[in-house]
């Protein structure tokens, strides 16, 4: 369970971060939170040549309302989105589904940045930042450029970020992001979904999946049907034909299936205006 | 060999050595420090045994390298009873409620339980529940733990002499 060795460099600040991925290239990896990141160098699964730790990098760490979204910095702990009186009133799904990361002990280090720089469609914000149509804010050596949720996952742990790019801020609508609902399926304490599932009811309803494929699963199909008030069990059927679901320990693929229709329907008759 | 200093305060006390940056704080706080009171029971980051708190928030210390500790605060099982050496009521409680049976669990468990009484004085027992939701125990079937935190919350703020607890007590009768 020790990491392999890798050069340690600590950032000030963001564009001393950004800085050091560049002079550091394609080997050197951003440290936010680590409970991705150092898990995986424990079980010599990911062995970076360097770390770049952002996790004191305090500039990066807010929740603040600004022209209509609700602005998150990339580098706020799970912990204080969760206490965040504006996240909850104005993008409660955001605190809420937060709360449900891992255990207390995730929550304390865990970053809303790392989990969707990381990529895993097992994890619950990618699906909460595709379903409400959140935005990111991505900085790198040209500047800074925003990609819509719903652009941003590519593939299993792949993301629209490049080596020398960082996710700076998720910005979320600060309305229209209710009702909603979001219910996550897992046998026991502290572990990532079998499959979840978030539901905005707004104007522009969204629907997105959780460990569904091999990226967050978006429902354009079922969000549409939500739109022109079709019944749950009709909008979860939908749901339920989206994605490649993956076959694992924890269920097969038809077993994910039925678990996102049971899911969804659950999901939007709680999300009732 | 790249060594980084990391100066951390651990239970109170400024402490500053040069480490590797991939040594884990839990490594640090039993190997570097003689802190052994923090344990190791997975390599998962699931068991919890290694929970300290980290600026007053429970952590689990295997999973947090020591370097990024650096400027921190961290206290151990160790630094509950400093000073005086009186116990304090999270401590009290496990030996009262029974709240352990091997005791490896336990470090973690007094180190997340004291973190939410801090957070929250009074939780309700799901709270205990979902506090504990980090920590695993293999002895004791969990109602013994809650029961123990319970008891902390009703005697919050007491501290309690290591040699007036109840067996003692019997014994001398
Ligand atoms: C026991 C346990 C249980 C867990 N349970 C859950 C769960 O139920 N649900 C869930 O969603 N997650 C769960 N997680 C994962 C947890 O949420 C991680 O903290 C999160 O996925 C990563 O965030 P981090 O800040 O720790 O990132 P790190 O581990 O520091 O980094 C992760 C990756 O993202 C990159 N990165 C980090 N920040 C940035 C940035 N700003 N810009 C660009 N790249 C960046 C890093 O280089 C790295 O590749 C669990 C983890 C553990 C240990
Ligand atoms: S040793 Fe098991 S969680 Fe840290
Ligand atoms: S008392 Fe043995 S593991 Fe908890």
């Amino acid at each position: 369970m020790i990491p392999a060795r890798f050069d340690y460099h600590r950032a000030a600040d963001a564009a001393h971060a950004l800085a050091l991925l560049g002079e550091l290239g394609d080997e050197a990896k951003l440290l936010a939170g680590g409970h991705s990141l150092v898990p995986l160098m424990k079980l010599g699964l990911a062995q970076p040549a360097a770390l770049v730790d952002v996790g004191d990098v305090r500039e990066l760490s807010y929740v603040d309302e600004r022209d209509g979204v609700l602005a998150v910095g990339a580098l706020t702990r799970y912990r204080d989105i969760e206490r965040s009186e504006l996240a909850r009133r104005l993008v409660p799904i955001l605190a809420h589904a937060t709360g449900r990361i891992g255990d207390p002990q995730v929550r304390a280090r865990g970053t809303i940045g790392g989990s969707l720089a990381h990529g895993d469609p097992a994890a619950d914000l990618p699906a909460v930042a595709v379903a409400t149509g959140a935005v990111m804010v991505v900085r790198g050596p040209g500047g800074e450029r925003h990609v819509p949720a719903r652009e941003f996952f590519r593939g299993f742990l792949e993301t629209a970020l490049q080596p020398d790019e960082m996710l700076v801020e998720v910005r979320f609508p600060a309305s229209g992001v209710e009702p909603w609902a979001y219910e996550k399926f897992s046998r026991r304490a502290q572990d990532y979904a079998i499959v979840g599932v978030a539901v905005v009811r707004g104007p522009e309803p969204g629907i997105a999946l959780v460990n569904m494929d091999s990226t967050p699963v978006f429902c354009a199909a079922a969000s549409a049907a939500l739109g022109r008030g079709e019944e749950a069990r009709a909008v979860a059927e939908l749901a339920a034909a989206d994605g490649r679901p993956p076959s694992d320990l924890n269920g097969d693929g038809a077993y994910r299936r039925h678990l996102a229709r049971v899911l969804t329907e659950r999901a939007v008759r709680a999300a009732a205006i | 060999m790249n060594r980084i200093p990391v100066r951390v305060t651990v239970n109170g006390e400024p402490t500053e050595h040069d480490v590797e940056p991939r040594l884990l704080l839990v490594h640090h706080l039993r190997e570097t420090l003689r802190l052994t009171g923090t344990h190791v029971g997975c390599d998962t980051s699931n068991c919890g045994a290694c929970t300290v708190l980290l600026d007053g928030e429970p952590v689990k210390s295997c999973t947090v390298l020591a370097v990024q500790a650096d400027g921190h605060q961290v206290t151990t099982v160790e630094g509950l009873a400093a000073g005086d050496g009186r116990l304090t009521a999270v401590q009290e409680g496990f030996r009262r409620e029974h709240g352990l049976q091997c005791g490896y669990c336990t470090p973690g468990m007094i180190m997340a339980a004291t973190g939410l009484l801090a957070a929250e004085p009074d939780p309700p027992e799901h709270r205990i529940r979902e506090a504990l939701e980090g920590n695993l125990c293999r002895c004791t079937g969990y109602q013994m733990i809650v029961n123990a935190v319970r008891w902390a919350a009703a005697h919050a703020g007491e501290t309690f002499d290591v040699a007036t607890g109840p067996r003692q007590a019997e014994g001398a009768a």
